[in-house]
């Protein structure tokens, strides 16, 4: 395996040193790299149909490929993500969102973790609060300290 | 008292995602809902599959009931498909307007040879452009556009003989009749 | 005939199953001995039945017999061995027995492990778990049976999903269902608890080993799938908030913030009640999990095919597990007391907050999952919820997660100061924000995400290694001695907690500083990315046990020396016609160089997706350590069942760990 790796490796050297001369650049598919960028950014936010759960960026399914050859298009004539986004929805409904639009649908989905962050710390500060002031609780009683003992005394003969 | 209640809320929580989960067994998330109803059919100019001098543009039928139906020749359950179609021409109830999806040519003819043309006209869109319009994005899918050029309905996948009988025709039967 | 006497392993099962969830519990309420006593032989038998049916499925596939439809369904005479035996669980059935098997297992080993708990709560702990258990093999044996033949038999099998024939799933699913089952171990201690009102502190003692050993299963688990999905899906993304992603996702951070409140339960006797739900509802994510998976309700790109009927099965089973678990819960827990007193400012409040964090950032994620569901369900259309939400709204969530990380560790239990902390932390603040600003400067890339995810990731390391220091310090000796001062579960907190540095580092640098070329590239053409260059040596046709694959060969180098090489595949297996991508990677601790090969376009050119990936590795990396420090946590010394020496005092002299 070791020496067939040098081989490999000794071949390609050899070949490198031919291809330092002849070396080609390869072209990028796509020139222009603000639409690329664009493209990119908005494929990565819309969702691809035919697949089960994919952005148009991951698939490489034949309508993905060509909602993307449109996406393209579309940014080459200058139009902006918003209007890109709208043109798809038009089309195919709020489905090819990834990041749902802000709707009264969609309300609970944006604001409710937030709503529970709230709750848990106001809930959270109410708690401790309350906790504070009393007092009475111990640790352990001396029951409960006693059975851990006790527990922890069996244990230790198992 | 309160604390009883305040324990009592991951249950009432649980017992309400129940609720939901129940409720999307009886639902399937690969369909999505068209949100071209109501909307005008998207005007194109095709060539026609019969005669590509010829070209087809959905202003043609204007003033009648009738259906679009997207299809090509590679598409698995379109082949379920086409014989409900061919039946459904034969009674003459509707006419149906081919859009052949990306697909070629001598594969599309061949097709119709072999099972039947139900046909009244096909359009040929080679590269899908029209059939972004129209949101299609699984063949075979199926639109009825009224007399107004409105589309009424979208249906996804194969037409069979009972989504026919308990959507659509009672659907072309009432846009018809107004 | 194998697979009727596999069959008949479930059956028999079954029936121990019940015998074992109602006979132990029922001796526990009356104080019945003999009852008692049957658990154990009860668990081994169940272990011995599965395992039996579990090798008879193995058999089936290993010799292939398609005339078993699950066999039929999911391999095929082509398939290498290790792929064969990996299919069984490649499909609903089998992994439902994979499931039962290693159910049965967490059993035997709660048994094994368990002398030290008194007899009754030990038999109600067996008890529930048979009861769990009871569900599975019943689900099995109605409307998922692994063993059903096919009349007549297939010629060959229609062969497991190529996207599964791969290393990873060998290791990823069993590892997860480690994780994910192991929570029942902690959701029985809860329910006996509940059940026999023993909610204090020996009870945490005894679930936080187990717990954390789950937590270590899952933690690997999602780890390896997170790291097979990078090279296997060819796009080198690493997690894509896909429905089934999530649900694994759930249960960890619910388990996580029941390992930090399990620790205070143990130390203080504090927010028991907490503690208990939290392991009810670490378990129920689990279950939610493989409900949502082969039901059918979310689409995924990891869903099982999908049949109503089992639908409605599992939904049953929901109810009667976590609702009956919860209904127990909203009965007992009123009662619960209420523990130690500590002060606003104190480990005990920063742990409280961090497992607030945790429980809302898990519910955060149960919401983005199920809302299209919701909004389906009310008539009000489809709507899709992906990872720009989940991105939007986690991370919020999980900042000040990580902030608490650098305070909670040196905060004293009871009653700690906040001058006291603002003084000792403020040198960690100035040197971690120096860092985070200085260190996207000198890579030539400032973004205020770039910074606040540094500045966390560093906030988390400098604040661990001042606390490893001041710890190392206060002790003396050699630095053996001295570390060894300090206590294995200490430790293991420490390295779980750089864990989560090293991961966050590596997923704010590999998402701020990696870069991609798509490039047509004929035979000897170079392109060049990152500094490197790569050249293309063309592609050529190998033939593989069951595929054709197209092997491209890309030679890297730098400054004209050869770095490495890498070797992208385009697969199409036979049997199914699949295509598959296998990514050519270089993995390295600096960076990943990563290409995948898309289409040919004549001439022997082909187009190919060049990656640069600075410091992806450190992502998986991130959770190998905090895997690792779990189970230096449970490798501590008060965990010990055998040969503990008589002088070891429970609560260790070093202070306490979490």
């Amino acid at each position: 395996m070791i020496i067939s790796n040098f081989y490999r490796l000794a071949i390609i050297a050899f070949l490198m040193q031919w291809t330092l001369v002849h070396a080609q650049e390869a072209q990028p598919l796509q020139t222009n790299s603000a639409v690329e960028a664009q493209v990119q950014r908005l494929s990565e936010e819309l969702r691809c149909l035919v697949c089960q759960n994919q952005t148009l960026a991951d698939s490489h399914a034949g309508l993905a490929e060509d909602l993307k050859q449109e996406i393209r298009d579309m940014a080459n004539k200058g139009m902006t993500d918003q209007a890109i986004i709208d043109y798809l929805v038009a089309r195919y409904g709020d489905f090819v969102r990834y990041r749902p639009a802000l709707n009264s649908t969609t309300l609970i989905l944006w604001l409710g973790p937030f709503v529970l962050l709230l709750a848990g710390g106001i809930g959270l500060i109410f708690m401790l609060r309350r906790r504070q002031k009393i007092s009475t609780d111990q640790p352990l009683s001396n029951d409960e300290a006693r059975r851990v003992k006790e527990l922890l005394d069996l244990d230790r003969k198992a | 008292m309160k604390s009883v209640l305040r324990a009592l809320i991951p249950l009432a929580i649980f017992l309400a995602l129940v609720g939901f989960l129940f409720k999307g067994l009886f639902l399937n998330p690969k369909e999505i809902p068209s949100p071209l109803v109501g909307k005008p059919a998207p005007q194109f100019d095709l060539p026609r599959l019969d005669n590509p001098e010829a070209t087809f543009s959905p202003k043609e039928m204007l003033g009648k009931v009738w259906m679009l139906n997207a299809w090509a020749s590679w598409c698995p359950s379109c082949v379920e498909e086409h014989p409900v179609l061919v039946e459904l021409a034969k009674t003459g109830i509707v006419p149906i307007v081919g859009l052949d999806y990306k697909d070629t040519r001598p594969e599309a003819l061949q097709w119709l040879e072999k099972g039947g043309n139900p046909y009244v006209a096909v359009a040929v869109d080679a590269d899908g452009r029209v059939g972004i319009d129209y949101g299609v994005y699984g063949v075979p899918e199926t639109y009825v556009i009224d007399k107004s050029g409105l589309i009424a309905y979208k249906q996804t996948g194969p037409l069979n003989a009972r989504n026919l009988n308990e959507t659509i025709l009672p659907l072309v039967e009432k846009l018809q009749a107004q | 005939m194998i697979p009727e006497i596999g069959h008949f392993s479930l059956i028999l099962a079954l029936l121990t199953a019940v015998l074992l969830g109602s006979i132990p519990l029922i001796g526990a309420a009356r104080g019945n001995a003999v009852w008692l006593g049957l658990a154990k032989p009860l668990v081994n038998v169940q272990f011995l039945l599965i395992a039996f049916a579990f090798i008879c499925l193995a058999y089936a596939f290993a010799t292939n017999d398609f005339s078993v439809a699950y066999v039929a369904k999911n391999s095929n005479s082509k398939l290498p061995l290790q792929f064969r035996i990996a299919a069984v669980w490649g499909g609903h059935e089998g992994s439902l027995l994979l499931w039962a098997l290693i159910l049965s297992m967490w059993t035997v080993a709660v048994g094994l492990f368990s002398k030290h708990i008194p007899d009754n709560m030990r038999a109600r702990i067996l008890g529930v778990m048979g009861l769990v258990s009871v569900g599975f093999l019943l689900f099995m044996l109605i409307a998922s049976n692994p063993f059903e033949r096919m009349i007549p038999a297939a010629l060959d099998g229609s062969d497991l999903n190529p996207l599964l024939q791969d290393p990873g799933m060998i290791f990823h699913p069993p590892m997860l269902y480690m994780g994910y089952v192991g929570f029942s171990v902690a959701f029985a201690f809860s329910i006996a608890a509940l059940l026999g009102g023993q909610l204090d502190a020996a009870w945490a003692r005894w679930s936080r080993p187990w717990t954390t050993l789950a937590w270590v299963f899952l933690t690997i688990g999602i780890m390896l799938g997170s790291n097979w999905a990078y090279y296997e899906l060819g796009w080198g993304g690493w997690w894509f908030w896909d429905a089934v992603e999530n649900a694994s996702f759930m249960p960890w951070l619910v388990g996580t913030a029941l390992i930090h409140s399990l620790a205070v339960t143990e130390k203080r006797g504090s927010f028991k009640a907490w503690t208990v739900l939290l392991a009810i509802c670490a378990f129920s994510l689990s279950l939610l999990g493989t409900f949502l998976v082969r039901s059918g309700v979310i689409t995924s790109v990891h869903a099982f095919a999908t049949d109503p009927r089992r639908g409605v099965f599992i939904l049953a089973f929901l109810v009667v597990v976590i609702g009956g678990s919860l209904a127990l819960y909203a009965w007992r827990a009123p009662k619960i007391g209420r523990g130690g007193q500590f002060d606003v400012v104190s480990r005990e409040s920063f742990l409280l907050a961090n497992n607030v964090l945790l429980a809302v950032a898990a519910m955060a994620v149960l919401l983005g999952t199920l809302y299209p569901l919701f909004v389906d369900a009310l008539g009000y259309g489809k709507i899709s919820v992906g990872p720009p939400y989940f991105d939007a709204v986690f991370a919020p969530l999980m900042a000040p997660a990580l902030f608490l990380m650098g305070v909670g560790p040196i905060a004293r239990w009871k009653e700690s100061s906040l001058p006291e902390l603002a003084t000792r932390l403020r040198w960690a603040l100035a040197i971690s924000l120096i860092l985070a600003i200085a260190l996207p400067f000198a890579l030539g890339n400032f973004t205020a995400w770039i910074g606040f995810g540094l500045f966390l990731a560093f906030w988390v390391f400098v604040t661990s290694f001042e606390l490893i220091y001041k710890r190392l310090a206060k002790s003396t000796g050699s630095l053996m001695a001295r570390i060894q001062a300090n206590s294995r579960s200490w430790w293991g907190m420490v390295i779980a907690h750089l864990g989560i540095a090293v991961f966050t580092l590596g997923v704010t640098i590999v998402k701020g500083y990696e870069s991609e070329i798509a490039v047509k590239m004929a035979p000897g053409e170079v392109a060049h990315l990152a500094g490197y260059d790569f050249t293309f040596d063309g592609v050529k046709a190998v033939q593989g046990p069951n595929f054709e694959a197209s092997v491209g060969q890309i030679h890297v180098s730098k400054n004209g020396k050869l770095r490495t090489v890498l070797e992208p595949q385009k697969r199409i297996y036979t049997v199914s016609g699949m295509p598959m991508t296998e990514a050519g990677i270089s993995p390295h601790f600096i960076h990943d160089l990563y290409a995948s090969l898309g289409e040919p376009l004549g001439d022997g050119a082909w187009s190919v997706r060049i990656y640069h990936k600075p410091m992806v590795e450190w992502i998986w990396f991130g959770c190998l350590m905090m895997g690792f420090g779990g189970i230096l946590a449970i490798a501590d010394k008060r965990y010990r069942l055998r040969n503990r020496s008589k002088n070891d005092t429970p609560s260790n002299t070093s202070g306490a760990a979490v």
